[in-house]
């Protein structure tokens, strides 16, 4: 990768961890009245995928989507006014963190129950396919994901008209507190399930940006030539509870060395020190970043929090279109 | 110069002149392009226009439900067609979480542009899964349109108004009309969305009928005139947005309802109708509003149960005249001879 795409991939990630952290910090002020579900400790996945992409391409997403919506270049002001509930919001306010939208860089949508936006992604390209466009869809979910039937219909699907999407499951073993064991046959990989469709399928790791990015490069070029559809397994995990700003691995559905153990294995930390020690950024550059980073989130929380509620008129509007 | 045409060949018509004007109109579904053409809906179609644009599918409603849906978020207008109602349950997810609610929780940004076509089966041992009709749970959810047509003319009018529609639309075809004749002009022409209208006008009762009910209000009406009775049928056309004032008028003027819908009683469209007269125009009514649907049971298969199963207009004459204090005796015997109750014509020998 050029020293270019790494950096950018680097502070990607950065920006990330420091919207979540903000966002983890600011929640028990009560002001951010919907669920959040934290992409910290996942970042490389979302970054690396979409590093692979142009403004035009498209990303569908799930409950776990502020990573994806802002590596794919997502307003982020719209997105904080949204958690606040404003009329500036992505959504207008109608939609919380969990629908999330920007279609000006083809963030197409991100809603919440799992498995829901993976045949719409098919259908995004299905139809990119009719019009002779030449984007490709990223679609994003969980582990969980691939035992909804919904999965199987939309790869079978994919499949059968050789369709430009890649599919990215982020496997970080729980759904909620169901570990996967509990879910899914042991000794029966993810990506392997998926092979059983006859889609290409890799498994990668999930906290190693550079990998993820290679692996999705490969998919993405792929579908854009007409090649198909590629499935991506990348085991992560997410530090934070499933939903909300908090640590709790207290509860004991997992354990705290288990933690520890992918807390070693921090993307950012792991991208850094392999930039800093190849010379590809030095302290002071990093400083630099977070400062920036810092007054942008900044302004972000004060135009969400200055920004005015939706009007009572608003209820019933955007029911039909004209 | 009265053109009749059968209602299955307007339906035909209107997905063909629509498919030829935009191109982003395309229809998908099981068997689509067989050689049945969905009871002739669909015949000719994929010579016409390709495979890429008249789609057989897999057996996937629930994650087709979802393709056609990323498919209208960057510009196609998908029309699905399920041969029976009953198999669109698979794909209720995508319907009611997904295409009703874009436009909405994304702040109206995108709305979803697609018809789904329904086809609501009846007699023949069709049983349980192959005769439900949900128009009420559609109904019910913000963000869908339901359409139920009755006439030929109404069937392509509202197609294709349907289809031009940029909200998701539930069109719901009632087998047993696809093969009624009517009047239908050439070309494009549309009947609006939300317009119900008066089939037969009367002053003593008003009947407002969904779909095949419709039918059997009309002869009901005729069976009525022996009787001194005259009734208004309101062919309802249009579920979702509801023309309440056109039922509201007509109950106004005649003082008594007779809600008749292809569902089943409890909790069905029938409900909605006389809940919004009862809110509305209780002062007008003469007596008690009266719902004619289905008994809350399945549909058994044999012909000896199913054709004590339907409501039939004999049902809604007796419901009249009980209105109007005569004899709620069924005038005649249900059966019609010598056309078997399980059929909806002599035309009709088995089995789909």
């Amino acid at each position: 990768m050029e020293s270019e795409a790494l950096k950018r991939l680097y502070c990607v990630m950065f920006q990330i961890r420091m919207i979540e952290e903000k966002i983890a910090e600011l929640y028990s002020e009560q002001e951010m009245r919907c669920p959040v579900h934290l992409s910290i400790g996942q970042e490389a996945v979302a970054a690396g995928v979409c590093a692979n992409l142009s403004r035009d391409d498209y990303v569908l997403s799930t409950h776990r989507s502020h990573g994806h919506y802002l590596a794919k270049g997502g307003n982020l002001k719209a997105m904080m006014a949204e958690f606040y509930g404003k009329v500036t919001g992505c959504s207008k306010g109608k939609g919380g963190s969990m629908h999330l939208v920007d279609f000006s860089v083809g963030f197409l949508g991100a809603t919440p129950v799992v498995g829901s936006t993976i045949p719409i992604a098919v259908g995004v390209a299905m139809g990119t396919v009719m019009r002779g466009g030449q984007q490709v869809t990223v679609v994003f979910f969980g582990d969980a994901a691939v035992e909804e039937g919904v999965f199987h219909e939309s790869v079978n699907f994919a499949m059968l008209k050789k369709l430009p999407v890649v599919f990215v499951c982020e496997n970080n073993f729980y759904s909620v507190y169901s570990h996967i064991s509990i879910r899914q046959p042991k000794d029966r990989e993810i990506f392997e399930l998926s092979k059983g469709h006859g889609i290409e399928s890799y498994q990668g790791d999930g906290n190693d940006a550079i990998q993820v990015y290679n692996l999705a490069e490969r998919a993405i070029c792929k579908a854009r030539q007409g090649g198909g559809p590629t499935f991506l397994e990348f085991k992560t995990y997410r530090w934070r509870e499933h939903c909300g700003p908090n640590y709790d691995n207290q509860l004991g559905y997992r354990t705290e060395n288990e933690f520890q153990a992918w807390r070693q294995r921090c993307p950012i930390e792991r991208l850094e020190k392999h930039l800093l020690k190849e010379g590809i950024l030095c302290n002071q550059d990093i400083d630099r970043m977070v400062s920036r980073l810092k007054a942008e989130v900044e302004d972000a929380v004060v135009f969400a929090k200055v920004s005015p509620f939706p009007e009572e008129h608003l209820i019933l509007e955007h029911i039909f279109a004209p | 110069m009265n053109r009749e045409v059968r209602f299955f060949q307007a339906i035909n018509e209107a997905i063909d002149l629509c498919m030829e004007k935009d191109p982003s109109v395309y229809i998908m579904g099981l068997g689509v392009p067989d050689p049945s053409g969905v009871f002739g809906t669909t015949l000719g179609l994929q010579k016409k226009y390709g495979s890429v644009r008249v789609m057989d599918m897999p057996l996937s409603e629930n994650g087709m439900t979802g393709v056609a849906i990323g498919s209208a978020l960057v510009g196609m207008r998908p029309i699905m067609t399920h041969q029976r109602g009953d198999f669109a349950l698979l794909a209720m997810e995508q319907i009611v979480n997904q295409a009703a609610n874009w436009y909405y929780m994304f702040g109206g940004q995108k709305s979803i542009p697609l018809v789904i076509r329904m086809v609501i089966g009846r007699g023949w041992g069709q049983g349980t899964q192959h005769s439900q009709s949900f128009q009420a749970w559609f109904a019910h959810v913000p963000g869908l349109k339901v359409v139920m047509p009755t006439t030929p003319y109404d069937a392509k009018g509202l197609l294709i108004a349907s289809i031009e529609d940029n909200n998701p639309v539930i069109f719901i075809e009632h087998r047993w009309l696809h093969n009624i004749t009517g009047h239908v002009p050439e070309g494009t022409y549309r009947t609006p969305l939300g317009q119900a209208r008066v089939a037969r006008e009367g002053t003593d009762v008003t009947i407002a009928a969904t779909s095949y009910m419709t039918i059997e209000a009309l002869r009901a009406a005729e069976m009525l005139v022996k009787d001194g009775i005259s009734a208004e049928v309101v062919d309802i056309r249009t579920l979702k947005p509801l023309d309440e004032k056109l039922i509201l008028d007509s109950v106004r003027k005649t003082g008594r309802l007779i809600a008749a819908d292809i569902g089943w009683k409890m909790v069905g469209f029938s409900a909605e109708i006389v809940a919004r007269i009862a809110e509305e125009a209780l002062n007008d009514l003469k007596c008690p509003p009266i719902r004619v649907a289905l008994p809350d049971c399945p549909t058994p298969t044999t012909p000896a149960l199913a054709n004590r199963y339907y409501p039939l207009a004999v049902h809604i004459v007796a419901t009249a005249r009980k209105m109007l204090g005569l004899s709620a005796d069924l005038p005649v015997s249900p059966d019609r001879t010598p056309v078997p109750l399980d059929v909806p014509d002599m035309s009709f020998t088995g089995p789909f």
